[in-house]
C-alpha cells in the first residue's frame, strides 16, 4: 500500500475513552509497546486531538462523555478518519443500560469498527491499516 | 517569600475528563497557589454504565460475565468476589480443584496488573524507556493467561459453583516457565525501580499519607499497605486457595526498614507483590488437588439452584488495587433482588485530596497514579430529585441517627 504524501511518515492517533471498562484501552497501549512496536511506522499516541489523524474510541458512550466525543471530534484537522474499537460500541452485554446513548455513530461519524471484547492488539492494528486506505483515498478525493 | 506573592489570589485549574494525564474520564479541579496545590475537588461519574441496575435484570450465571466487564484489568476478582456471594447463598460448595485455579488466576492477574501498574507511573514520571520495558515483561503474562483461559483481557474463567476451564497437568510446564522468566527478571525490575535516581528523587517524601490517615480514610490494598496498614483480605479472610498458603501482607519495612507511606513506597509494595505472586502461583501447583471443577456441569441446574436461593451475602476478594466487595441479595427469583459493587478505587479514592495537598503541580500526574485508580470499577451515579441536592455532612448524618433512634424507641 502507498501511502499519500500527508501520512507516509507518520499516522498520530488520540485515545479517547468514553466509559469503557479499560480492557480495550489497556489493549490499546499494549499495541503501542514493544511486542507490536508500531511507532516503527510512525504510529503514535499524542496529547491533542489537534495533532492526531486518527481519533480511537473505546467504550460504551456514557450519558456524559458523548457531547466531549464530539467536542474532540470536531477539534480535529481534516482528513480524519474515527475508529470505534470494542464490541459494546454498540452495546454489547449493556445493551440495557440507562446511562448509555451509544452506539457511536450516532454521535460522529465512525469509519472503522474493530469488534472483539477486547479486540486484540494484532486486530487493533488491523484496523489502524484499514484506517490509513481510507485516509489514502479521502486526501485523494481533496478533503 | 515577599509580602507580595503571599497576597496573590488562588486560581483553579481544571483537569479532565479528556486530558492525556488521564486513563479515565474523570474531572479535577486543583486549587492552585503558585506552583502549590491548596485544594483538589474531583467529579468522578463519567465511566458510569449502570451495571449493578443491569445485573439485577439477568440471572447469576450471566451476570458473571457481566462482572468481568466492570474491569478490564481486575475482572477476576470481581467475578469472584460476585460468585462467592451467590455461592453462599444457594450453598453450593465449590470443588477443592476449582478454589487453586481460582486462585492461581487471581495471581496472575495481580502480576499483570501491577506491572501494568508499574509501567504507567514510569510513564507518569517521563520514564518512558521503564514503561516500555515494564509493558514487554508484562507481556508474558498476558500470554499465559491467554494460554490458561483463551483471552488476554476478560477471561470468563469463573462461573458460579466453580470455573469453567481446568489447568491439566501437560499446562505445567509451560506456568513453571513463565515463574521462571518473572523470577529471573524480578531482581532487575526491583533494581531498575528502587535504586534508580530519577525515580528515588520523584517519588520520596512525595504524596505521603501516614498509617493513621490511611486506617481514617478507609484505604485498602497496596495504598494502605504502603503506609504500614497490615491488612490483606487474602490473609485477613482467606477464599479460594489461600488458607492453604504460607504467606504474609507485604509491607514497604520488610525492604527498606522503615515505612514513610510515599509514592515510592507504593512501587516497593507493588512490586515486592508480584515477587509473592510467583511464589503463591507455585505452592498452589504443587498441592493442587484432583477432582472436577465445577459444582454441576449442566448449569440449568446451578441456575436452580440459585432460583430456590434466599437470603444475602456479601463475597471480599483482594483484587490487585484492594478489597473488592460484592453484596448480593436473593429472594426466589431468577436476578438479585441487590447487588452492590464496592470496588477498592472507591475507597482510596479519597486519599487523592490528603495525598495532593500541598504537593506541586508535576507531581500530580504520580500522585494520582500513585493508588492505581480505577475509574471504571468505581463510579457511581447521583440521583437528583426535583432539582435539589444535599450534602450531608457528619453532624447531619448523627443527627438523622439520633432521630431514628428516639422513633424507633417512641413505637416500641
Amino acid at each position: 500500500m502507498r501511502l499519500t504524501k500527508a501520512f507516509n511518515r507518520s499516522l498520530w492517533v488520540f485515545h479517547l475513552n468514553t466509559g469503557s471498562c479499560n480492557g480495550c484501552d489497556i489493549e490499546i497501549v499494549a499495541t503501542l509497546t514493544p511486542r507490536y512496536d508500531p511507532e516503527r511506522f510512525g504510529i503514535k499516541l499524542v496529547g491533542s486531538p489537534k495533532h492526531a489523524d486518527v481519533l480511537l474510541v473505546s467504550g460504551p458512550v456514557t450519558r456524559a462523555m458523548a457531547d466531549r466525543a464530539r467536542r474532540v471530534y470536531e477539534q480535529m484537522a481534516d482528513p480524519k478518519v474515527v475508529m470505534g474499537i470494542g464490541s459494546c460500541m454498540s452495546g454489547g452485554v449493556f445493551y440495557d443500560s440507562y446511562n448509555l446513548v451509544g452506539p457511536l455513530e450516532e454521535h460522529i461519524p465512525v469509519d472503522v469498527f474493530v469488534p472483539g471484547c477486547p479486540p486484540r492488539p494484532e486486530a487493533i492494528i488491523d484496523g489502524v491499516v484499514k484506517a490509513i486506505a481510507k485516509l489514502e483515498r479521502l486526501e485523494g478525493e481533496g478533503k | 517569600m515577599s509580602e507580595d506573592s503571599k497576597n496573590k489570589a488562588t486560581f483553579n485549574v481544571p483537569i479532565g475528563p479528556v486530558h492525556p494525564a488521564l486513563k479515565e474520564p474523570i474531572l479535577f479541579t486543583f486549587k492552585m497557589d503558585g506552583e502549590m496545590v491548596e485544594e483538589v475537588d474531583f467529579a468522578p461519574g463519567k465511566c458510569h454504565r449502570g451495571i449493578e441496575w443491569m445485573g439485577m435484570r439477568r440471572n447469576p450465571v450471566q451476570i458473571v460475565h457481566l462482572t468481568d466487564r466492570i474491569c478490564g484489568i481486575c475482572g477476576v476478582s470481581h467475578s469472584l468476589a460476585f460468585a462467592k456471594a451467590v455461592e453462599q447463598i444457594a450453598e453450593i460448595e465449590v470443588p477443592e480443584r476449582a478454589h487453586y485455579v481460582r486462585a492461581i488466576i487471581a495471581e496472575y492477574e495481580r502480576i499483570q496488573s501491577h506491572l501494568l501498574w508499574a509501567g504507567v507511573a514510569a510513564h507518569e514520571l517521563g520514564f518512558d524507556t521503564l514503561f516500555f520495558l515494564a509493558w514487554r515483561v508484562r507481556e508474558e503474562s498476558m500470554d499465559v493467561i491467554e494460554y490458561l483461559t483463551g483471552n488476554r483481557v476478560n477471561y470468563g474463567i469463573i462461573q458460579v459453583g466453580g470455573v469453567r476451564r481446568d489447568f491439566t497437568e501437560d499446562q505445567f510446564p509451560r506456568i513453571e516457565a513463565s515463574l521462571q522468566y518473572y523470577e529471573d527478571i524480578a531482581g532487575k525490575l526491583l533494581n531498575l525501580f528502587l535504586e534508580d535516581k530519577t525515580i528515588q528523587i520523584r517519588c520520596k517524601n512525595c504524596g505521603v499519607m501516614s498509617k493513621r490517615e490511611a486506617l481514617e480514610l478507609c484505604t485498602v490494598g497496596p495504598t494502605a499497605r504502603a503506609s504500614g496498614v497490615a491488612m490483606d483480605v487474602r490473609y485477613d479472610s482467606p477464599y479460594a486457595a489461600y488458607g492453604d498458603l504460607d504467606f504474609a501482607p507485604v509491607l514497604p519495612h520488610q525492604y527498606l526498614g522503615l515505612t514513610n507511606g510515599d509514592v515510592y513506597d507504593r512501587i516497593v509494595v507493588r512490586l515486592l507483590e508480584v515477587v509473592q505472586s510467583i511464589d503463591l502461583i507455585r505452592q498452589c501447583l504443587a498441592n493442587m488437588p484432583p477432582g472436577e471443577v465445577l459444582w454441576e456441569k449442566k448449569y440449568p441446574k446451578i441456575l436452580a439452584a440459585c432460583k430456590k436461593a434466599t437470603g444475602e451475602a456479601v463475597g471480599r476478594v483482594e483484587a490487585p488495587r484492594g478489597e473488592c466487595l460484592h453484596y448480593v441479595r436473593m429472594d426466589g427469583n431468577p436476578n438479585p433482588q441487590t447487588w452492590k459493587v464496592k470496588a477498592s478505587t472507591y475507597s482510596n479514592q479519597m486519599s487523592w485530596l490528603k495525598m495532593l495537598k500541598g504537593e506541586q503541580i508535576a507531581d500530580i500526574p504520580i500522585v494520582v497514579a500513585s493508588i492505581d485508580p480505577c475509574m471504571s470499577c468505581t463510579d457511581r451515579v447521583a440521583v437528583v430529585r426535583h432539582g435539589r441536592t444535599d450534602i450531608l455532612t457528619k453532624a447531619d448524618l448523627h443527627r438523622l441517627s439520633v432521630e431514628k433512634t428516639r422513633r424507633l424507641a417512641q413505637w416500641s
